[in-house]
């Protein structure tokens, strides 16, 4: 028998008071990523055919590495904000929820690391 | 997860027919959803036709038509039957709305009414309003003030300043927007959904009103205003031509402006 009242349930654990830094940081992300995708499209498209050592200087070009590590964060930052989001509104097993919002944070910043050790290597050491 | 199938003892099935015997007039088709917490038994759904002929235009004329004629056991609300109480607002061929403004004329072939969905069913067409309605306390839709009120009169507001209560005065409460967003059907028990975030705005935006810092402090939370999607259900069903998607836009523009 449960005798909480129903204005009790709506009110809840009240407002947590925070939220507007994770949607405001999505929209600043997507925002972002709009010219960098297209800049990284167009770069994608370009690289067939070129051989190893024209990439390397490809990338070690300032503007290109600075342009990379901005797109290697904004993707991954958006991503994990966004998946976070998703698996909010969707599992509703409290412990799976918080098990898979932790996962899906761990392994999306291991990648984001990979990729800028990854960006810096090449730049560094060719 | 969430749950995207009915569980079993929730699927809709077949349910009885009441034929018109005579072809004459005009024969429209209305199917209803029917499930009776008493018998223990699945929802159903029940066909009945209906002579347009001797009924009034809307669709709630019509399901008081069966109700009167055909079948007594038919339960759902009404009221004022013209668009101001919200009280018949149901799923009529996929879209929420009010029965009593629906033109029957507007629907071709059969008409098919569901309650609204992803709400407890008290019985056929009547949902449980009951946490929608504690959503909407839980927002004060009160005048707050720290000032007292004028001894000799109202308190006043400008022509323009009660321009700005155009578009939200008019909501209802009916819920046809709550019951149509996937956010509201996923997380119910904390997102507010579009009908309360519009009547918390209401207040927001009333001139008169001293409590907008705590007001918007109450709604900042990833759940309570931030599940919304921006998916616009709301504003594409709602009756009554409102914009709820609008209204919360304007919410979260404010705790933007407020940083």
């Amino acid at each position: 028998m449960n005798f909480r009242t129903p204005i009790s349930k709506a009110r809840g654990l009240g407002s947590a008071k925070a939220g507007f830094t994770h949607w405001w940081t999505q929209r600043i992300t997507a925002v972002a990523l709009i010219p960098l995708t297209l800049w990284f499209g167009i770069a994608i498209i370009l690289v067939p055919g070129a051989d190893h050592r024209t990439i390397v200087e490809w990338i070690s070009s300032p503007w290109n590495t600075v342009l990379l590590i901005a797109t290697i964060i904004a993707v991954f930052y958006h991503a994990l904000l966004g998946i976070q989001v998703i698996i909010e509104d969707y599992i509703r097993t409290e412990w799976l929820k918080i098990a898979a919002i932790l996962a899906t944070k761990l392994i999306l910043i291991f990648y984001a690391l990979a990729a800028l050790y990854a960006t810096f290597r090449i730049v560094t050491l060719g | 997860m969430v749950e995207f199938t009915l569980p079993k003892n929730s699927v809709v099935q077949a349910g009885k027919e009441h034929l018109s015997e005579s072809r004459d007039g005009t024969i429209k088709r209305v199917e209803v959803y029917r499930w009776d917490p008493d018998t223990g038994e699945n929802p159903r759904m029940d066909v009945y036709e209906i002579d347009l002929d001797n009924c009034g235009p809307m669709v709630l004329d019509a399901i008081i038509k069966i109700k009167n004629e055909i079948d007594s056991t038919l339960t759902f609300r009404r009221s004022c039957r013209e668009g101001v109480c919200g009280s018949c607002a149901m799923n009529i061929n996929g879209k929420n709305t009010l029965a009593c403004t629906k033109a029957i004329e507007d629907i071709e072939g059969t008409i098919r009414i569901y309650p609204l969905p992803h709400m407890q069913v008290v019985k056929d067409l009547v949902p449980d309003l009951t946490h929608f309605y504690a959503q909407y306390a839980s927002i004060k839709p009160w005048i707050e003030t720290q000032t007292p009120a004028p001894a000799d009169r109202e308190r006043l507001q400008s022509v323009e300043d009660r321009a700005k209560l155009d578009g939200l005065y008019e909501c209802i409460l009916c819920a046809c927007c709550s019951t149509s967003c996937p956010s509201y059907w996923w997380n119910s028990e904390r997102y507010l959904g579009p009908a309360i975030l519009l009547q918390a705005y209401r207040w927001i935006a009333d001139s008169r009103d001293e409590n907008t810092g705590e007001r918007l402090d109450a709604l900042e939370d990833p759940f309570k205003l931030y599940r919304c999607h921006t998916i616009m259900a709301c504003t594409d069903t709602c009756p009554k031509g409102l914009n709820p998607a609008k209204a919360i836009a304007e919410i979260k523009k404010l705790i933007v402006e407020r940083q």
